[in-house]
């Protein structure tokens, strides 16, 4: 006799992690180092200003919204902090997901307790729901979104909401529960290096290159 | 065994009051969440119920259960329960021996046809017969020859209820459990490496007063297996708090901290090894400084190594991860000079144009 839950458990847990793991590593580095491969064509320009200085003055100083972006959009920009923050302090912050990151890797760190996680995956969740809204409602930004972008937007969702309720043992059998999560985080593994979620890897090259294009121009950025 | 002293004498031999066995029977009506006005009708049931005849069936075990049963503390209730059904047969504990032991069973079968119950524990083989025998009959022959006339059967212990160990990957004698062979009797599974001995007797008990307890869908008994064990940890505070050992000997470990990151399967397990514990009520094996096994379980020698945190990957996730590396790095490299010989290809394809060949081109279409 067998436990179907644990069975689904142990199929989250076992080949379809190293699948997603494998697909996450190489599709990141294929992207990443194909990107670098590529170059740019060399600009035999004498620099005005310092470009490598604002290259990486630029990956920090993009972190902080423009001045009127919050007031122009407020819901996007605070919702996006709040979505941010709140789910690498579920994710990296949370004992059992420690343990995992410790696993693959040998890194540890301390972690913290259920009240701040809780709360943090509370509000990264109605900060993505609010976020979706946003993008669905403003007739501009709904017509600039493909599907895809919903499509990562709620599976980003989905771990933080799946992780809560097999924690809190809602809705059902908690074993399946917590292989519900496993495999919603194995799907959003696979997706990673196709999607617009890449810009977890490429934001600092990206941000980088702009600050630095700008610098050898000798413009603010 | 069958013209045994019914309770209340063997009570009293053994120096047990009225008293300790009500409040015996008051703690079985808890422990099986019953009403407390359920506990004299236990009580009764009991002393007066004519005890069934009961088959005792040890196939591929290691006695561990038998051993739980039998050695819990002396003399305890538990054991006068389990000696005052009936026990017609059963390898470890019987007097008799080769064809006596095998004529009693049949004897059993014959005279209680219908009534009697079987209790199994161990796995059944069925790559090869002679893997596992008794007195010339393989265990998948005995088995179906004795549930053919049972009233009913538990299968007590993980072997007997999933599999268990024997059943461990690469199952070399292909054992299955019970309910893979039984399909037309009702069974109750009591699993556990080895069950507690508590809940072996309220097993045994509600069946004597009420018949078959409620089952979940793996065959258990809601009442002892409706709960994880993480759920009733007296080290939860710890989990909740983000408080956890990191080693077996380390200053969180001596301070009672949760052992989750030591493999501790707790939050998968449903047992109510944390609130009935062990050994007349002293300890479990988390108040002991281990992790739980999971042995409540299905599968549980499988599920991805005792000591790996249930968070952690079970598979074969290092190779996969190197291999991903290497392949990474070499496809995106690959891709890359790809890329740029299209790029230079292209601009070498580049035709240039001037404003007399598109007049031209214009005036021929």
């Amino acid at each position: 006799m067998n436990n179907p839950y644990f069975d689904l458990l142990m199929f989250a847990r076992g080949p379809l992690f190293d699948l997603a793991l494998l697909v996450f590593v190489a599709g990141i580095l294929i992207r990443i180092v194909e990107i670098l491969v590529l170059g740019r064509k060399k600009d035999f320009s004498k620099a005005k200003g310092k470009p490598v200085q604002q290259g990486i003055k630029t990956i920090f100083t993009r972190t902080l919204p423009r001045p009127g972006a919050i007031k122009a959009n407020p819901i996007t920009i605070v919702g996006g902090y709040v979505f941010h923050i709140g789910f690498f302090i579920a994710f990296l912050l949370f004992v059992p997901h420690i343990a995992l990151i410790e696993a693959l890797t040998g890194l540890s760190w301390p972690g913290v307790g259920r009240v701040i996680i809780e709360s943090a995956t509370v509000i990264a969740v109605i900060a993505g729901l609010a976020l979706l809204y946003t993008r669905w409602k403003d007739p501009v930004r709904r017509k600039l979104t493909t599907w895809v972008d919903y499509l990562v937007l709620i599976l980003s969702l989905l771990p933080l909401i799946t992780g809560y309720v097999a924690v809190n043992k809602l809705f059902g059998d908690p074993t399946f529960m917590m292989a519900l999560h496993i495999l919603s985080v194995d799907i959003l593994m696979i997706v990673f290096p196709f999607t617009k979620l890449m810009h977890a890897f490429t934001f600092a090259m990206a941000r980088y290159y702009n600050g630095s294009i700008q610098g050898r121009k000798g413009a603010e950025s | 065994m069958s013209s045994s002293p019914l309770l209340p004498k063997m009570m009293k031999a053994h120096g047990v009051s009225r008293r300790s066995f009500l409040k015996y029977c008051a703690s079985l009506t808890s422990l099986m969440a019953l009403p407390p006005a359920m506990a004299p009708r236990i009580a009764h049931a009991l002393e007066t119920a004519p005890r069934p005849s009961v088959i005792w069936l040890s196939f591929q075990e290691c006695t561990g259960c038998t051993e739980a049963i039998t050695r819990s503390s002396a003399p305890s209730l538990e054991e006068l329960i389990f000696d005052s059904i009936s026990l017609d047969y059963h390898h470890t504990l019987q007097a008799a021996s080769g064809y006596a032991a095998e004529q009693a069973r049949e004897e059993a079968m014959k005279e209680h046809h219908g009534k009697y119950l079987v209790i199994v524990d161990g796995s059944i083989p069925l790559d090869e017969p002679g893997f596992s025998a008794i007195a010339g009959i393989s265990n998948l022959d005995m088995l179906k020859e004795t549930a053919e006339g049972a009233a009913a059967i538990v299968s007590v212990g993980t072997c007997a209820a999933y599999g268990g160990l024997p059943q461990a990957n690469p199952n070399p004698t292909g054992a299955v459990a019970v309910s893979d062979i039984i399909k037309d009797k009702p069974i109750i599974n009591v699993p556990g490496c080895p069950p507690i001995p508590m809940v072996m007797t309220a097993v045994l008990a509600h069946y004597l007063t009420f018949g078959i307890p409620d089952l979940d869908e793996l065959g258990r008994p809601k009442a002892f297996f409706a709960e994880s064990i993480h759920d009733r940890c007296y080290r939860r505070p710890f989990y909740d708090k983000g408080l956890f050992a990191e080693s077996f000997d380390d200053a969180g470990a001596r301070a009672g901290w949760c052992l989750y990151k030591l493999g501790c399967k707790g939050p998968t397990t449903k047992s109510v090894c944390a609130t009935v514990k062990w050994n007349d009520s002293t300890s479990f094996p988390i108040e002991a400084g281990h992790g739980c096994l999971g042995c409540t379980e299905p599968d549980f020698w499988d599920n991805g190594g005792f000591y790996k945190p249930l968070s952690a990957p079970a598979g074969e996730y290092r190779r996969m991860g190197q291999a991903a590396l290497v392949a990474g790095v070499a496809a995106g490299i690959g891709g890359g000079y790809l890329a740029k010989k299209n790029k230079a290809k292209a601009q070498a394809d580049h035709e240039t144009v001037d404003a007399f060949t598109l007049e031209k081109e214009e005036s021929e279409s």
